[in-house]
């Protein structure tokens, strides 16, 4: 187990270097001056070449690349072009707002798809099972902002249960702060558990279908026991397979979300720093989010050896 | 009373019957052989007995066992009645054991799921089954992992779940048609020794006669969902009333006739094998360490002559397949030199061009899945003529197709089908097509018989021979199943760990085997003849006639 763990923290170590380098190259061609963009379309091209110089976007890449880097493992992300606050600060507010919101979504959905798959693959063709895959069907097909619109005008407008959007900030407690995020986790999670109950239910089909299930029953296990003592484990790699990519999803891509609740997350940041050209935050937002990905598949990873005991032997 | 009689069981699924009057009887301390060939309903016979039948089965008639019908239990006794009163064991170790459960655990749930006993007492319990199918503590802990284990071990492991608490009855369906013989050896020989300790009753289920012949005391010889002829081995084995019998005991000695005239070490070699050596890397001790090398092909060297059979035995594992890549360089050599008419085929870092490459050819064992299913005959069986420069013309090609097709004993108007139309001895009949009608020089038989029923293998192993006469094409015989390899081959090479420890003229080899591992292997290969009589002059020295 251990010699696996440590193949699998190089690979991640080397994962963020590679990461690192493209998003900075990446973002060295995108088009678009900061120092032009910041001083507006009338200021003269002195005034630019100095602000230029003061940001330090005239060292050479090397030279700048390293500087970030090292900032990044310190702490330090730099100075917003826009803001003219650090980035980190930046950041972190939003950060506190994403990872929380990706986190309640992801145990919504899988407390949500597991019951739901497991009930389908066990009672396979039944009515039971024909339902789900109606709706869960329709889970899939359905975006996830329209579906955030209805639970606005259901539960925020008609019922009043919910606040249509915004949110307080964790200075006004944590239960205000999971009430603000409940309606835009349940819109994120109810599409991903629609998908996440299709992969366990055909997965636990597939394993139902496995020789060592039948040896199971010719011991005297019944069906149910079966099922949970021998075809759930080994149905679990393709699952903890699709929620690793889908908590990547849910980190990165709720901007839709967000918009439509009003939530200051990454996301928007993202979205905002783009349109102004503020290509430092672009840069650390972006590696944090690779991080977060790479980290989660790390985990993923790890996960997969502790299911499966074959995964332990480290193989190259 | 019997232990388990079945009586006038019908079965369908789904509206399609599958067994029709089936009768059988097993006595505790007895074996029960079940034979036929696929398809003959043997194994569902044995579901319908563990009553683990598909969604849609209807079934009617009387199965008693111990005297309880089973037809009046439900699900839950059913339940009660598995892994305690009726054991089973299946015909693929490898997939049968839970891979992420350990051993001990697997064991022990038999016990957990039946009886009181405390996990400690289980984890006890399933220490002395493990023990007494051969797996002793020291190198096989209860905390050991199937994927640790052989496939023998396995069948080992999962005999242990079945006979753990001593059942009344077992149920081996096909328990060795995966395993080596010396493997099948030990394991049948357990499964007697188990028989004759607890007093169970066992039916095995097989396809093998000669299995049956050395262990079972009566036998029921089943086809397409009947049983056609049963009664004990001595008996029916010497009356064989029913043609079907007789059939399926000619077709499992079946030698094909041959023209004599081959006489080995003259005319010049087709292929010639020297010194090859194939190299696997292993995984990486450490981050640093040079990744170390597995040795599967080591210095072979073998010669095959114009029409020449020459046969490759082995157990799984002894490097044979991957010599056989070798051949086919679908493989790079690490050292060593393949030589093809004289002509350099493959070196160290150096393969076949296209015209070399199509001189050989291979036929698969597996004639279910070596074909793509949206192809029709004529293209599937005209695949190799991408290794021509010069494609032949329409008239040409459908020429030689049809010539193909009749060679192997097939219409020319099959060339239109599609392959799941065919069945399995016919499909492998269009395997052996593909590779002729490209007319290679060797054409490489890789278990090409081994998944068939005997009696299409008889058929299939007849075209082989006929087609070498009287086309002189020479074959590399590769097969785990020396009865066949016997048949058919005019030379041997016994392969072990890589290296070729014996090879001569095939009955020089069978009859005075030289190397201790051929001897081993020889001993090992159930002979039907030679169970018949061995039981013969059991009963014999019993004095009991022609019971046992």
């Amino acid at each position: 187990m251990l010699p696996y763990t440590i193949k699998r923290l190089v690979s991640l170590t080397i994962s963020l270097m590679a990461a690192s380098l493209v998003i900075f190259f990446v973002i060295e061609v995108v088009p678009g001056d900061p120092a032009s963009f910041m001083l507006g379309l009338n200021a003269s091209p002195e005034t630019v070449a100095a602000l230029r110089d003061s940001l330090g976007l005239n060292a050479p890449a090397p030279v700048r690349y390293w500087q970030w880097i090292t900032g990044l493992v310190q702490g330090e992300f730099g100075i917003s072009y826009t803001y003219k606050v650090p980035v980190s600060e930046l950041i972190a507010d939003r950060f506190w707002v994403s990872m929380p919101l990706a986190i309640y979504a992801l145990v919504l959905s899988t407390a949500i798809a597991f019951p739901v798959g497991v009930i389908a693959a066990a009672k396979r063709n039944s009515p039971t099972d024909v339902s789900i895959m109606g709706v869960t069907q329709l889970g899939v097909a359905v975006p996830n902002f329209w579906f955030a619109m209805l639970l606005v005008l259901l539960f925020a407008i008609s019922l009043r249960w919910f606040s249509a959007g915004g949110f307080p900030g964790w200075e006004a407690g944590f239960l205000a702060c999971m009430k603000a995020l409940t309606l835009p986790a349940i819109a994120l999670a109810l599409p991903q558990a629609s998908i996440l109950a299709r992969v366990m239910r055909s997965s636990l089909l597939d394993t139902l279908g496995e020789d060592f299930v039948r040896t199971a029953r010719a011991k005297g296990l019944t069906r149910r026991q079966a099922l949970w003592r021998h075809a759930l484990r080994n149905a679990l790699i393709p699952v903890l397979t699709i929620i690793g990519l889908q908590f990547s999803f849910l980190l990165a891509g709720a901007i839709i979300i967000e918009n439509v609740f009003f939530l200051p997350g990454l996301g928007r940041l993202v979205f905002q720093s783009i349109t102004q050209r503020d290509l430092i935050v672009v840069k650390s937002v972006i590696f944090l989010l690779v991080f977060a990905v790479i980290l989660v598949t790390f985990i993923v990873d790890v996960t997969y050896a502790i299911v499966d005991p074959r995964l332990r032997r480290a193989r190259t | 009373m019997a232990l388990l009689e079945i009586e006038k069981l019908n079965l369908s699924i789904k509206g399609t019957p599958i067994l029709r009057d089936v009768g059988l009887g097993v006595d505790s301390g007895e074996v029960l052989g079940v034979v036929g060939e696929s398809g003959s309903g043997k194994s569902m016979t044995a579901m319908a007995i563990m009553q683990l039948l598909p969604v849609g089965t209807e079934w009617s008639g009387a199965i008693r066992l111990g005297g309880k019908a089973l037809e009046t239990f439900g699900e839950k006794d059913m339940c009660a009645l598995r892994g305690n009163d009726i054991g089973m064991v299946f015909q693929e170790p490898m997939t049968a054991l839970n891979p992420v459960q350990t051993i001990g655990d697997q064991v022990a749930e038999t016990i957990l799921v039946h009886s009181g006993k405390s996990r400690r007492e289980a984890r006890r319990i399933a220490r002395e089954a493990l023990n007494r199918v051969g797996l002793p503590e020291d190198r096989f802990p209860l905390s050991r992992y199937p994927h640790d284990l052989s496939g023998g071990q396995r069948q080992r492991v999962v005999i242990a779940m079945a006979i753990a608490l001593r059942p009344k009855l077992l149920i081996a369906d096909e328990p060795t048609t995966a395993l080596d013989v010396t493997t099948q050896a030990q394991i049948l020989k357990l499964l007697k020794k188990l028989v004759d300790e607890d007093g169970m009753g066992l039916i095995l289920i097989t396809h093998d006669l000669a299995v049956v012949a050395d262990m079972a005391d009566h036998i029921a010889i089943m086809k397409d969902g009947e049983v056609v002829e049963a009664g004990d081995t001595l008996t029916l084995f010497r009356k064989m009333s029913h043609p079907y019998t007789k059939s399926l005991f000619e077709a499992s000695s079946h030698v094909p006739s041959r023209s004599p005239v081959h006489v080995p070490g003259r005319g010049k070699p087709v292929i010639e094998v020297s010194g090859v050596v194939r190299d696997y890397p292993l995984p990486r001790r450490s981050l640093f360490a040079a990744p170390g090398h597995f040795r599967a092909v080591d210095h072979v060297s073998l010669a095959i002559r114009r029409g020449e059979n020459v046969g490759l035995v082995g157990e799984s594992g002894c490097g044979k397949s991957t010599l056989t890549r070798a051949i086919l360089a679908l493989d790079p050599v690490q050292s060593g030199e393949i030589r093809l008419n004289g002509g350099v085929f493959s070196t160290h870092g150096h393969g076949p061009d296209r015209d070399m490459r199509r001189r050989v050819q291979v036929v698969f064992q597996d004639p279910y899945s070596s074909f793509n299913p949206r192809h029709r005959v004529d293209r599937l069986i005209t695949e190799p003529f991408f290794l021509l420069d010069e494609q032949p013309d329409p008239p040409e090609r459908r020429r030689r197709i049809n010539e193909a097709l009749v060679n192997v004993g097939l219409q020319p108007s099959d060339s239109q089908k599609y392959i799941h139309e065919f069945s399995g001895g016919q499909r492998q009949r269009i395997a052996i097509a593909r590779a002729l009608i490209i007319e290679p020089s060797l054409i490489v038989l890789d278990e090409a018989v081994s998944a068939l029923d005997v009696s299409i293998r008889a058929q299939i192993l007849d075209l082989l021979a006929d087609l070498s006469d009287r086309l002189a094409i020479s074959y590399l015989f590769i097969s785990h199943d020396l009865s066949v390899v016997r048949a058919i081959t005019d030379r041997v090479l016994v392969m072990k760990s890589g290296k070729v420890v014996e090879e001569g003229l095939t009955e020089d080899v069978f009859r005075n085997p030289r190397h201790p591992y051929t001897q081993e292997l020889l001993a090992a290969t159930p002979v039907l003849d030679e169970a018949l009589k061995a039981r013969e002059a059991r009963a014999a020295a019993n004095g009991s006639g022609a019971s046992s």
